[in-house]
């Protein structure tokens, strides 16, 4: 590192997730030496990418135009239409590019059958998909630095120069022809977070990589590249509140929340419980939490749905009586126990229970209502989850061309900087989020920002 | 060492985690038979456990693993759990303090064979005969008589098979085996799960063992080895008394007859078998318990004995050293006999029926 003498990297990658790796391998592929810089320790790398399981992809079952209006339907029109066709159709192209990188796959998870036409699953997730592109990697000769974090790129009339990074052997300057950049959003950035949020900010559980924390990200806009994406908006869930506060992934979302009802920490119920939100059902669950006192929620059920849904990590507060059970959750039990009479009160029973469609068995006369699977709490024991917010990832993004170049304000792409995966995904996905497609975006960019950075950095 | 009972809670928090996570599904058995499950009593958790074969497939793909707060470790768990099981079906109970002392109970027993087969060729034919080369005809029983040898043998295999078989019925009525698992259909499919091994495969890739990052065939390759070598040896000497009960011909049988083929296929199996899976334990930079370790250690050196001592036979049996060489090769035979219940050996057993059972609970599955 610092007085180790290499020679000077035609790529210097940034980041060690997926959209990094796509890219090192690519790089590589087209000839260029290849350095990747991952800030965490080996047992940590992989960002958000090692929490995934699959990745979306057009094929002859799944058409682009479907594809497309899928995308339109959960982020809304304003997105760029002609970038998201693009990186649609070279989606096709990702399972053999994949396999060739040592990705294996399986069927649909349980559950999740749903997906099988449109989404890709990999073998033991998104840890095992990376390890097999490290092991690539290491193999084609990518040299990889663990706990080496990019602290700046110094960038000159548009000209990426050199980087500054912080290593175990302490701070270096490190030379390339060509940078991608590939380091995530600020999901992992709590001041970040608070700038934006408020002091709500500190009851958020992120669900990905604490280490995501967007410095380059910040810096390239500050650096004058064009700002994409909801500078404050971000995915959330419904999440178990005693998760850790990062990098609880996949297993602490809680999915009971249709099978009864949502108080908050004053016992009082504030959204729709069976409104037909899917897909963005659990998304706009995080941004509801995220609005009560103190954001904190809890999904309340009794025995008759006890087993229908996963049941997340960690068991359910569990009593005989509704007081018992506001005594566990710490709330006032005269209000819980009135919510839950209240709203039994106004089930209506006469349309027949159906969980496995939207059977219109809703409520009367309460407000807010519960519109569809509704259900008296009656039989004990009574159940409830503790929620609270937990982000997935953030939108706010900078923008790129088709050949993945970093734009400029004025439109005009800086001469060799690139970026990929979630650091330019709020270029193509500025709202809610469509299963599988971060991965798509990481990949297909990845894949780009390789080549092209290989091409310009070994002319450099 | 966790009791089983403390082992058994902690699989039942690391379980909860896989089944609210279920990455792992398409590796092996394991997960899909956990999904089938929302609680995990001491039959669930044994029952998973016999069927992980260690492949550490899932552990490296594993985001939950140490150092992850979480600290999900399937393998390293289930590994635990196996060998409290050895302990837990062992019968008669006391015995199971033996699963303590894997090498000094396979070296004692091993001594103790010898002992035996000595005690039986001076008792057969006195002390000389150990000195003196013996060709031709019968020659093995100018040692030892052959009846002392037959039902020296059929006892023995009587005991085990009964010792293993209580073992057995009390690991399948733990796991929830019962007479509806017993169908042909499991039973087919199950074989072929024993034969290739199906779940050390990682998926395709190999399995993380001995290098925890690079997949490699090796293990299951050597394993086949090792367990094939035993199944040609005991073929081999089934066609040696196929030969000599029912045709008369009395061993040494010629180089090129049925059951010196077998037997020297057999003991070469087995000695690589043995031998590389020893090499790669050694290799092996994981963080194993060290109980199973020496347990696989203590098994892997027995058979590796019985396997040079055989082919030594075999190639000297013309030579004076015929009476030591057999009293070696019959004691570590009878090393390997006897401690099969209170050894590795037993995992066989306990794999297999578990095997057994996640066949047929899958097929009853709607
Ligand atoms: C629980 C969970 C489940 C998900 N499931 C799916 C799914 O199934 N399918 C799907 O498509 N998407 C899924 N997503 C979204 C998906 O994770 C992201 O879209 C995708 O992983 C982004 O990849 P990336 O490479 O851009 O970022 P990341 O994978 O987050 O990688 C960023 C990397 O950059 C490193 N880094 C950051 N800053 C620096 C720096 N300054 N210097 C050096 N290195 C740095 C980080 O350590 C990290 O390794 C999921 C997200 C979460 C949280
Ligand atoms: C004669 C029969 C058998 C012999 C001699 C035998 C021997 C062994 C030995 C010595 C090991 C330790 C290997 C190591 O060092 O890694 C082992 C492991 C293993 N055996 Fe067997 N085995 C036999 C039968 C079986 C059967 C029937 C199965 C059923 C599937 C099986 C499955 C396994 C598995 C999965 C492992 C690795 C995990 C572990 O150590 O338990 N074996 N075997
Ligand atoms: S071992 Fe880890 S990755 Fe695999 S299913 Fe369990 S929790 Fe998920
Ligand atoms: S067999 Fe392999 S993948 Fe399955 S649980 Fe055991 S170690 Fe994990």
């Amino acid at each position: 590192m610092a007085g180790r003498a290499a020679v000077r990297p035609d790529v210097l990658v940034v980041g060690g997730g997926n959209a990094a790796l796509c890219a090192a391998l690519a790089a590589r592929d087209a000839g260029g030496r290849v350095l990747l810089l991952e800030k965490t320790a080996p047992e940590w790398r992989g960002g958000n990418s090692k929490y995934t399981r699959n990745v979306r992809v057009a094929s002859p079952e799944y058409p682009e135009d479907e594809f497309l209006r899928d995308l339109i339907e959960v982020t809304g029109p304003d997105l760029d239409r002609q970038l998201a066709r693009f990186t649609i159709g070279r989606s096709r192209e990702l399972p053999a590019w994949m396999e060739a990188h040592g990705a294996r796959w399986q069927g649909a998870l349980r559950g999740t059958l749903q997906l099988s036409r449109t989404n890709r699953f990999f073998l033991g997730g998104g840890k095992a998909l990376l390890n097999a592109y490290y092991r690539h990697a290491e193999r084609a000769g990518v040299e990889v630095r663990y706990r080496t974090e990019v602290l700046a790129l110094e960038i000159e009339n548009g000209v990426f120069r050199r980087a500054r990074v912080r290593a175990p052997e302490g701070e270096a300057e490190i030379e390339a022809g060509a940078v991608v950049v590939a380091s995530g959003g600020f999901e992992g950035n709590r001041e970040w977070l608070r700038r934006t949020h408020g002091e709500a900010a500190d009851n958020y559980l992120v669900r990905g990589s604490g280490a995501n924390d967007g410095r380059l990200l910040g810096q390239l806009l500050e650096l004058g590249a064009r700002r994409r994406g909801n500078p404050h908006g971000f995915h959330a869930v419904a999440c178990d509140a005693r998760a850790p506060r990062a990098e609880g992934g996949i297993v602490t979302r809680v999915d009971a929340i249709p099978f009864g009802i949502v108080v908050n920490r004053e016992g009082r119920r504030f959204a729709d419980e069976g409104a037909d939100l899917w897909p963005k059902r659990y998304a706009s669950w995080g941004g509801l939490i995220a609005r009560q006192p103190g954001q904190l929620a809890f999904s309340v059920f009794d025995r008759q749905v006890m087993g229908r849904f996963i049941p997340p990590l960690y068991p359910p507060y569990r009593a005989e009586r509704l007081e018992d059970l506001a005594g566990q959750m710490g709330i006032d039990a005269v209000a819980l126990i009135e919510t839950v009479e209240g709203f039994n009160r106004a089930v209506d029973s006469d349309a027949p229970y159906d969980p496995g469609r939207l059977d219109g068995r809703g409520t009367r006369g309460v407000d807010p209502p519960k519109s569809n699977w509704a259900l008296a709490l009656e039989q004990p024991p009574f159940f409830a989850y503790p929620l609270r917010p937990g982000i997935t990832f953030t939108y706010l993004a900078v923008g790129v061309d088709e050949r993945a170049r970093v734009l400029g304000e004025d439109g005009h792409p800086f001469a060799n900087v690139f970026a990929a995966g979630e650091v330019m995904a709020g270029n193509v996905l500025l709202n809610g989020y469509l299963g599988g497609f971060g991965m798509t975006i990481g990949s297909v960019f990845g894949r780009i920002a390789g080549e092209e950075a290989a091409v310009c950095g070994r002319a450099a | 060492m966790a009791g089983l009972l403390e082992l058994i809670a902690e699989a039942e928090r690391q379980l909860t985690i896989c089944n609210a996570c279920r990455y792992c599904e398409g590796y092996c058995a394991v997960f899909p038979a956990a999904e089938r499950r929302s609680a995990f009593a001491l039959g669930d958790v044994v029952q998973l456990a016999n069927l992980c074969h260690d492949c550490r497939a899932c552990h490296q793909a594993c985001m939950f693993a140490p150092p992850h707060e979480f600290g999900v470790d399937i393998p390293g768990l289930m590994r635990q759990v196996r060998l409290a099981g050895y302990r837990r079906y062992a019968w008669p109970g006391a015995l199971a303090a033996l699963f303590g002392r894997p090498r000094l109970t396979a070296a004692l027993v091993g001594l103790a064979g010898m002992l035996l087969a000595l005690l039986a060729v001076v008792w057969s034919h006195g002390p000389g005969a150990l000195a003196r080369s013996h060709t031709g005809p019968g020659a093995f029983y100018q040692l030892i008589g052959y009846e002392l040898l037959l039902a020296g043998f059929l006892a023995l295999t009587a005991l085990v098979v009964l010792v293993l078989g209580v073992g057995g019925r009390r690991l399948w009525r733990d796991v929830g085996g019962d007479r509806a698992s017993l169908d042909p259909g499991a039973w087919a499919a199950t074989l072929a799960d024993v034969l290739l091994l199906r779940y050390l495969g990682g998926g395709g890739g190999g399995c993380y063992h001995p290098d925890p990052l690079h997949p490699s065939r090796a293990r299951r390759v050597l394993h086949q080895l090792l367990f094939g070598g035993f199944a040609l040896a005991f073929a081999a000497t089934l066609a040696a008394a196929v030969e000599q009960d029912l045709l008369g011909w009395l061993p040494p049988y010629p180089l090129l007859s049925v059951p010196v083929l077998l037997g020297t296929a057999g003991g070469a199996a087995m000695v690589i078998g043995a031998g590389g899976l020893l090499w790669l334990g050694r290799r092996a930079s994981t963080t194993d318990a060290p109980r199973s370790r020496t347990l696989d250690g203590a098994f892997l050196w027995l058979s590796e004995a019985v396997g040079v001592s055989g082919l030594a036979l075999l190639a000297l049996r013309t030579t004076p050293l015929i009476g030591p060489l057999l009293i070696l090769h019959l004691g570590t035979v009878v090393g390997v006999f006897v401690t099969a219940p209170y050894g590795k050996l037993v995992h066989g057993l306990h794999r297999t029926l578990a095997l057994l059972q996640d066949r047929a609970e899958a097929r009853r599955e709607p």
